[in-house]
């Protein structure tokens, strides 16, 4: 008895419509969230990362519609990202149909929010969004960024996974600035640097740009594995991504 | 013949939408409320329950959940605890150190799961024993799982007048807890069948089905 390695979707939400960018930029609608959402389950995803990338709060009450219809349709974990700045926002989220919520930059400007959500949810709830980057002169060699890695957080990326570890967070999704919108693959030694310092779960996200890149990232202490244009952009199927998981001799579901 | 009715336990925040939405999908008319007339009438009572411990028993104290529980199983009339909503019928429950008095309807003591890697989070195999109703077609299969403490062990006492419960176990990096228990009238799950998919749509009409017949 082992657990499967996850393999997770990522759909990018802007005004209730999937977009994604190449390191952010450009963006491209790439469809329908509640079709795609269905599509994936179908097809085997183990749960559904949504980022709502909405700048306005009319935007953002369109994304809430769109979390209830895929919870209504869609029987897999889902995690929503985006926006979420106070415990209020996560209650929304959650009574919306969301399982998990992902917290990035106001974890940043106020750590406390980590265990103000976990006091409240539970740990489980809460996957910290940590887009790192590689900089000379940290501690670890990565950074924290934010303005999708636009701008250095002026934090060291593996003291900030220790420390959210500790304030309460759930999971880690590692986001590598470096090797987002590359398909190189996944940052390996930025995820085994992670991986050696925190006891909860952490996910690969960014760069994945063919189905052998996702067994190193596993390799590495992935215990899920995250892609958005990959995958809604047809380039592989979450089925092929799980095949090549199971060739090289781990669990998948 | 009629739909079964199922009420699900509303005390408290979280994601209550899908386990409304499943628990329909396997065939049951569903209310989502915490009135205790409600829950006491309907053929089955779903008890859910995220976060931590001593929230959720204060929440379900408020309702009187408790009560709720133990007069529909002193009539043998079926409820379904899912996760901290299954942890919660155990003696009592230990976080960060503090104590707290559960539901007390089975022996144990839920406390954190001693693994590398903490929560328990994904999709795991079980070990199902033998004469399982609510495992029915997928004993097999994997079921969804998001969870830092749970029930490691269970000392079955049996004899000639009662029927042990038959207690569904998993194992996550060493350590092994309960994954579900099927007790008379009373189940419960520490995964998620509302998030297990297609696994998890078939364990929840096993239960349903089983309250026409009930």
């Amino acid at each position: 008895m082992t657990l499967a390695v996850r393999v997770i979707p990522c759909l990018d939400v802007d005004g209730g419509r999937v977009v994604k960018g190449i390191n952010f930029e450009n963006l491209r609608d790439a469809g329908d969230p509640v079709e795609l959402a269905k599509v994936y389950d179908r097809e085997g995803a183990d749960e559904l990362t949504f980022l709502d990338i909405s700048a306005s709060s009319d935007a953002r009450g369109t994304t809430m519609e769109i979390v209830s219809k895929v919870a209504e349709e869609v029987f897999i974990p889902l995690t929503v990202g985006g926006g979420v700045r106070a415990v209020a926002d996560v209650d929304r989220l959650l009574r919306a149909g969301a399982d998990k919520v992902g917290v990035n930059t106001a974890a940043i400007t106020r750590p406390e929010l980590i265990a103000e959500i976990a006091d409240r949810f539970g740990s489980q709830v809460l996957v910290l969004s940590v887009d790192a980057r590689r900089a000379a002169g940290t501690a670890s060699g990565f950074e924290v960024t934010t303005h999708g890695g636009r701008q250095s957080a002026g934090i060291d990326a593996v003291e900030w996974a220790i420390r959210a570890a500790e304030l309460g967070a759930g999971e880690i999704l590692l986001n590598s600035m470096d090797a987002d919108g590359t398909r190189d693959g996944f940052d390996l030694e930025m995820l085994r640097a992670v991986r050696a310092e925190v006891s909860i779960p952490v996910i690969a996200s960014g760069g994945a740009g063919a189905a052998e890149h996702f067994a190193p990232a596993v390799d590495a202490g992935a215990d899920a594995v995250l892609a958005a244009s990959v995958f809604h952009f047809g380039t592989l199927r979450i089925g092929e991504v799980k095949s090549a998981l199971a060739g090289a001799g781990h669990p998948v579901r | 013949m009629a739909q079964p009715s199922v009420v699900v336990l509303d005390y408290g925040s979280g994601n209550l939408r899908s386990a409304v939405r499943a628990v329909e999908r396997a065939g049951a008319s569903v209310e989502l409320t915490s009135d205790m007339d409600a829950a006491l009438a309907a053929d089955g009572l779903l008890v859910p329950g995220v976060g931590a411990y001593e929230a959720c028993m204060k929440g379900l104290r408020e309702i009187r959940g408790e009560r709720i529980i133990g007069r529909r199983l002193s009539g043998g009339r079926p409820v379904l605890g899912i996760c901290v909503g299954m942890q919660i019928l155990f003696a009592r429950g230990v976080e960060h150190g503090v104590e707290t008095e559960g539901c007390d309807e089975w022996p144990g003591v839920v406390e954190r799961l001693q693994a590398p890697i903490v929560p328990h989070m994904g999709w795991n195999t079980l070990d199902v024993p033998e004469g399982t109703e609510l495992f029915a077609g997928v004993e097999d299969e994997r079921f969804y799982f998001v969870h830092s403490y749970g029930v490691r062990t269970w000392e079955l006492v049996t004899n000639d007048r009662t029927k042990a419960p038959l207690v569904t176990w998993a194992e996550h990096g060493g350590d092994r807890f309960v994954a579900a228990v099927e007790n008379g009238a009373l189940s419960a799950t520490q995964f998620h069948p509302e998030k297990s998919g297609d696994a998890g749509a078939a364990l929840l009409r096993n239960w349903v089905q089983s309250l026409k017949s009930a």
